[in-house]
């Protein structure tokens, strides 16, 4: 450990900010597009069981409307 | 001999091998960025010079070489589905561009947390800065051009082209610290006399190197995981796989 204390530890000889600064944004990058990615595939299976769903009604509709 | 390789063209089986690959990557990823932040935050030795400040190298290096690698393999996609018109290859170019992106944009905006401090600007005109800006822009480009056509056939092959051509700047990224009086510094790992780091400091850079590399893998799978869904959602296929769960 090259730190004495958690507060050294924050305060990275002064440079704190900068240090921080770049773990940070760049730590709300990965994780912004891991769940953005994530978030696009259980969309699209969504989409593609509404569709499902709607295709199965649709067919339901025209047996009905035959008898 | 490469027969083997044939079946993957296919979009479920490509699928599959997503799928299969996807764990081993992301425990790649988990490890390497969890070990590699730790020790080069907290037990990585401060830099005689730069002192604490110099930490941000452990993700701004990563990121820099990582938004190069993934342009190198969006071209070698973009390459493989003009000439042999894989439509899997075609999807893998528009899977790898977002995380390219934003691994460009770490590389910057972690550069310019760096340049603060250590040059007294955020960001210079420098021929290193600007070329890496340009590649942001590649990386952009490429996206909103396959996104500009609403015949994707039209919009794949205009998007590959586009990746290719943008090649040219990658020899120009890497060569700027010497071609130019760059503020920059030049090379530090890759150079291959001898290495300008110590193995205390070089040991942690590399694992969040692998880690940055896992985490490329990882969006690019998913991604190209949602982009066969897209491109395949009225195949039977697809739909038993979501009905199945």
């Amino acid at each position: 450990m090259q730190f004495e204390s958690f507060s050294d530890f924050i305060a990275m000889g002064g440079y704190g900010f900068f240090v921080w600064l770049s773990y940070g944004s760049c730590a709300a990058i990965l994780a912004g597009i891991l769940i953005s990615s994530l978030n696009d595939g259980k969309k699209l299976k969504k989409e593609v069981k509404a569709q499902m769903l709607r295709e199965e009604r649709i067919k339901k509709a025209k047996e009905e409307a035959k008898v | 001999m490469w027969k083997w390789l044939h079946p993957y063209a296919k979009a479920d089986r490509a699928y599959q091998l997503c799928n299969t690959l996807l764990p081993y990557f992301a425990v790649i990823t988990v490890v390497c960025l969890v070990v590699g932040w730790v020790w080069g935050l907290a037990f990585a030795p401060a830099d005689y010079q730069q002192k604490d400040s110099y930490r941000i190298i452990f993700i701004h290096v990563p990121s820099a070489i990582l938004s190069m690698g993934a342009y190198s393999s969006m071209a070698i996609a973009a390459i493989v589905a003009l000439v042999w018109q894989l439509r899997n290859a075609e999807l893998a170019v528009i899977a790898i561009a977002p995380v390219g992106a934003a691994m460009t944009a770490i590389a910057l905006i972690t550069g310019a947390a760096w340049g603060k401090p250590m040059w007294g600007a955020w960001w210079v005109w420098d021929a290193r800065l600007t070329s890496e800006l340009i590649l942001l822009f590649l990386y952009l480009g490429v996206l909103s051009l396959y996104h500009a056509f609403e015949d994707k056939k039209a919009a794949g092959k205009a998007a590959c082209i586009l990746a290719i051509v943008g090649v040219i700047n990658l020899p120009i990224i890497h060569f700027s610290v010497e071609w130019w009086n760059t503020l920059h510094q030049g090379a530090t790992i890759t150079k291959f006399d001898t290495s300008a780091i110590d193995p205390s400091m070089l040991w942690p850079l590399f694992i969040n190197i692998a880690g940055f590399a896992g985490f490329v893998g990882v969006i690019t799978l998913i991604r190209l995981k949602n982009e066969i869904l897209q491109r395949e959602k009225h195949r039977p296929w697809v739909r038993s796989l979501v009905s199945r769960g």
